[in-house]
């Protein structure tokens, strides 16, 4: 077992997810800690990676030349940031900057796209998880949309 | 070396305040050096009496102070605060003013009462500023017409740098110490043992026939070897340089370096700098009403790309961090000026670096701008590990 | 010596120097948009599309403001302003009999001459359809020259459409297809409502020979240029006008530069290749 097996089988992402899909996944994994600030991605750069955030919290922003950086959602400990099943050279449509310390499980696509090929069970898995969190997130957005284009 | 056909005179004190004399009796108003409560400026003068005499300067980063030299020196420093540029180009002008008229408005351009004016003391590195302006105001698809008429008029007496200031680089950009066109008359003020003179050189014909009333001899070749020794000297002796080798590629390379972010944290946006550089040129253009409500104004002011306001559309402004300011005034000067105007838009006076009242310096940031960034102490991979240890 | 103030005919002695013209007619466009019509008297004004001018309300001050006219009708000066500002408040209160400055036409234009054969896409966010407006009313005039012609236009909601008559005149027309989306609308909306690069796929066009003109707020700017390069729009045909503080119009004020560029003098219409290096960068 390596030392990333604990970290990604406590993430919500991965909760009761068999020890050996555990280590599959673990195989691709590996840490990273941004400090406040630091920025995950950058729109128009290709995305390559798929986050599990451990802790602390990631702003999604999209850069205007006027106001500079506009706020749009937060991700928090236990949400993902990234994309499953896009086509390749798919790019970020949003800055995504720490706004604090936040430490993440990075599972880069190449190995992570050809893990869920190989492993349909844990593809399925996967994208079932990845698609309800989406469904929250746009919940959430559209909530947000309500409440600014029709100042509710 | 004389530059002209003609051989260089050499003019001993009498003969340089009967040039000056000439000068203003030909209808020049003469704007020269001037000490006015122990502030050096340009003004109008009357003659050598007014030029600052036996004055000498310090200058490094933020650091300005005028100091006795101990001799009879006229020229004995490099280049103070003031450049010339507000002769061409004013701090404040007006452009025209209406007059309403029922529910219209009759507009009119302001009386056109300027003199011809003719310059003492302008350095090489200021008629390279000169020049630089020129390309701006005079040849490009639209001409500013006061600029137009009073550079048209204007005579320039130059005077070449043998004693270069410690912020001084134009040696490096071969904008001085001598110069070498844009004149009508050049001086080099030489303190020999035979005594204090001149050696005037003509830029123009203008300057050759103004040279030509005067008493003074041509120059012996021993005189003007003398002269060019003094200007070879000051050469060596700039107190700051720059590469403008690639430049502007090094900088159009560099808009992200962690070098601006340095900057930004001393600079404190008050824009000094760019009020004493003789060629920046930004300006707001500003209407205003009287109180009655039937007088309408429009004035060019000087601006600076240091506030928040010179990028602001509503809504917001482009440049909103001290950051993004310091990296469009130095990437213009240094880079994009060169693609716009096809010159470096810096002259190597230094009055940039002088007066920063944080010592800012040009040329020391774009050193450290030109080093390529090196990966930071924890790049992504060691942090990882790092981490990871942590975790384990 | 003249001392006297200087008569002047309005002209070329003083750039800055701005025509008098009235203003002729003033129909409000949306709750804070207005356009107006002025008379630029019997020589008529000429101009090209995506063109602007320098309007100024005397006393007040002065804001550059694209010209929303035909190009082909020399006879009225229209503008489509927006009150945002002090200045622009003031134009939009503005009614038949005042007087307004002007200076220009100034800035380069949306490259129509150039696209024979192509098919074109003009697409605008909100008031950006009031510079694209002449460009659509050149495309029309020579319409035999273009390919398929398509119109691309979001607001953020029904009510602040501008120019609705012309809007549905050219629904009408069987040689231009327009497709309208709002951000946000009420129940009675029966059209698409998301952002205008939802209707890309609805457009009908063949990528590399397409041009495509856009107008609208920088991030729609941003993903529409970067949807029509997915598809295969070349990019030196894919043409954006840009916004900046302008105040001479002239390239000499200085406040409008975008890295090398003056917007005012060789914007504000740039094709995505010329500008794509800058606009990728911030704050700059």
């Amino acid at each position: 077992m390596t030392r990333l097996e604990p970290l990604l089988a406590e993430h919500p992402f991965c909760r009761d997810l068999a020890p050996g899909q555990i280590s599959r996944l673990a195989a691709c994994a590996r840490e990273r800690q941004f400090a406040a600030d630091e920025v995950l991605a950058r729109e128009g750069e290709e995305i390559r990676e798929f986050f599990l955030i451990r802790s602390g919290r990631v702003a999604l922003e999209i850069f205007t030349a006027r106001r500079g950086p506009l706020l749009i959602q937060t991700r928090e400990a236990g949400d993902f940031l990234g994309w499953l099943g896009l086509e390749p050279h798919a790019l970020w449509v949003v800055d995504a900057r720490a706004l604090e310390v936040t430490r993440v499980l990075i599972l880069p696509l190449p190995c992570l796209n050809q893990l869920l090929e190989e492993d349909p069970i844990l593809g399925y898995q996967l994208l079932k998880r990845f698609t309800q969190g989406l469904a929250r997130h746009f919940a959430s957005m559209k909530r947000q949309v309500v409440n600014l284009l029709h100042g509710l | 070396m004389a530059t002209g056909p003609e051989p260089s005179l050499r003019l001993t004190l009498e003969e340089f305040a009967a040039f000056l004399a000439d000068v203003r009796r030909l209808g020049f108003t003469l704007l020269g050096p001037t000490l006015v409560q122990g502030d050096f400026v340009h003004r109008e003068i009357a003659g050598v009496a007014d030029l600052p005499r036996g004055v000498g300067m310090v200058q490094e980063a933020g650091t300005f102070r005028l100091v006795p030299r101990g001799d009879e020196a006229l020229f004995g420093y490099p280049v103070g605060q003031p450049s010339w540029k507000p002769v061409f180009f004013p701090p404040e002008r007006l452009l025209w003013t209406g007059r309403r008229t029922g529910r219209g408005w009759e507009i009119r351009l302001p009386p056109e009462d300027r003199e011809p004016v003719a310059l003492l003391g302008v350095r090489p590195c200021d008629l390279a500023a000169l020049e630089v302006l020129d390309r701006i105001f005079l040849h490009g698809p639209y001409v500013d017409p006061y600029y137009q008429a009073q550079r048209n008029t204007a005579l320039v007496v130059a005077v070449n740098c043998t004693v270069p200031g410690g912020t001084c680089f134009c040696a490096s950009l071969g904008t001085g110490p001598r110069a070498a066109a844009g004149f009508d008359v050049a001086l080099t003020e030489m303190l020999t043992g035979d005594g204090h003179w001149f050696l005037a050189e003509a830029g123009s014909d203008r300057g050759r026939r103004l040279l030509s009333e005067l008493p003074g001899r041509p120059a012996r070749p021993e005189e003007e070897a003398a002269a060019s020794q003094a200007l070879a000297q000051a050469a060596g002796h700039m107190g700051r340089s720059l590469k403008t080798a690639g430049l502007k590629e090094d900088l159009y390379a560099r808009y992200e370096h962690r070098h601006w972010a340095e900057v930004a944290a001393r600079c404190l946006t008050c824009g000094n700098c760019a009020m004493v550089c003789p060629t920046c040129f930004c300006h707001l253009v500003e209407d205003s009403l009287n109180l009655t409500g039937d007088r309408a104004e429009r004035r060019r002011i000087q601006d600076v790309c240091f506030t928040v306001a010179h990028s602001y559309i509503h809504g917001g402004s482009v440049r909103s961090t001290p950051r993004a300011r310091y990296r469009q005034w130095l990437t213009h000067k240094l880079a994009t000026w060169q693609d716009q105007f096809g010159c470096l838009d810096c002259v190597g006076c230094g009055r940039c670096i002088t007066w920063c009242p944080v010592g800012i310096d040009l040329t020391a940031e774009v050193t450290a701008l030109r080093v390529p960034e090196t990966p930071g102490p924890a790049g992504p991979e060691e942090r990882h590990d790092q981490a990871g240890a942590s975790a384990g | 010596m003249a001392s006297e103030p200087r008569s002047v005919t309005p002209g070329r002695l003083e750039p800055m120097l701005p025509v008098l013209l009235p203003v002729v007619k003033r129909r409000r466009e949306t709750g804070d948009t207005v356009t107006l019509a002025l008379d630029p008297g019997p020589e008529g004004f000429g101009f090209a599309p995506g063109q602007f001018n320098m309007l100024t309300v005397l006393g007040l001050g002065e804001v550059p403001i694209s010209i929303s006219g035909d190009p082909g009708d020399r006879s009225r000066l229209v503008h489509t302003i927006r009150a945002v500002g002090p200045v622009t408040r003031a134009l939009c209160r503005l009614t038949p009999g005042a007087t307004v400055g002007v200076r220009g036409p100034y800035g380069t234009p949306w490259p129509v001459a150039g696209q024979t054969g192509r098919d074109i896409l003009i697409i605008a966010g909100g008031l950006g359809l009031a510079p694209l407006r002449p460009a659509l009313c050149q495309v029309l005039a020579r319409r035999r020259e273009f390919g398929a012609v398509e119109v691309i236009y979001g607001a953020r909601r029904p009510e602040d459409l501008l120019y609705r008559e012309e809007l549905s005149r050219w629904r009408g027309r069987f040689d231009v297809r327009v497709h309208v989306t709002v951000d946000a609308a009420g129940a009675d909306w029966r059209g698409p409502v998301g952002v205008v690069t939802t209707l890309i796929p609805h457009a009908r066009f063949d990528p590399p020979y397409t041009s495509a003109f856009i107008c609208g707020p920088g991030v729609m700017m941003r993903f529409t240029v970067g949807d029509l390069l997915a598809r295969g729009v070349p990019e030196e045909r894919i043409f954006v006008s840009l916004e900046r503080n302008m105040q001479c119009g002239l390239g000499l004020c200085g406040h409008c530069q975008l890295g090398p560029l003056f917007v005012c003098k060789d914007g504000p219409v740039f094709s995505y290749a010329r500008v794509k290096e800058w606009l990728t960068l911030r704050e700059i």
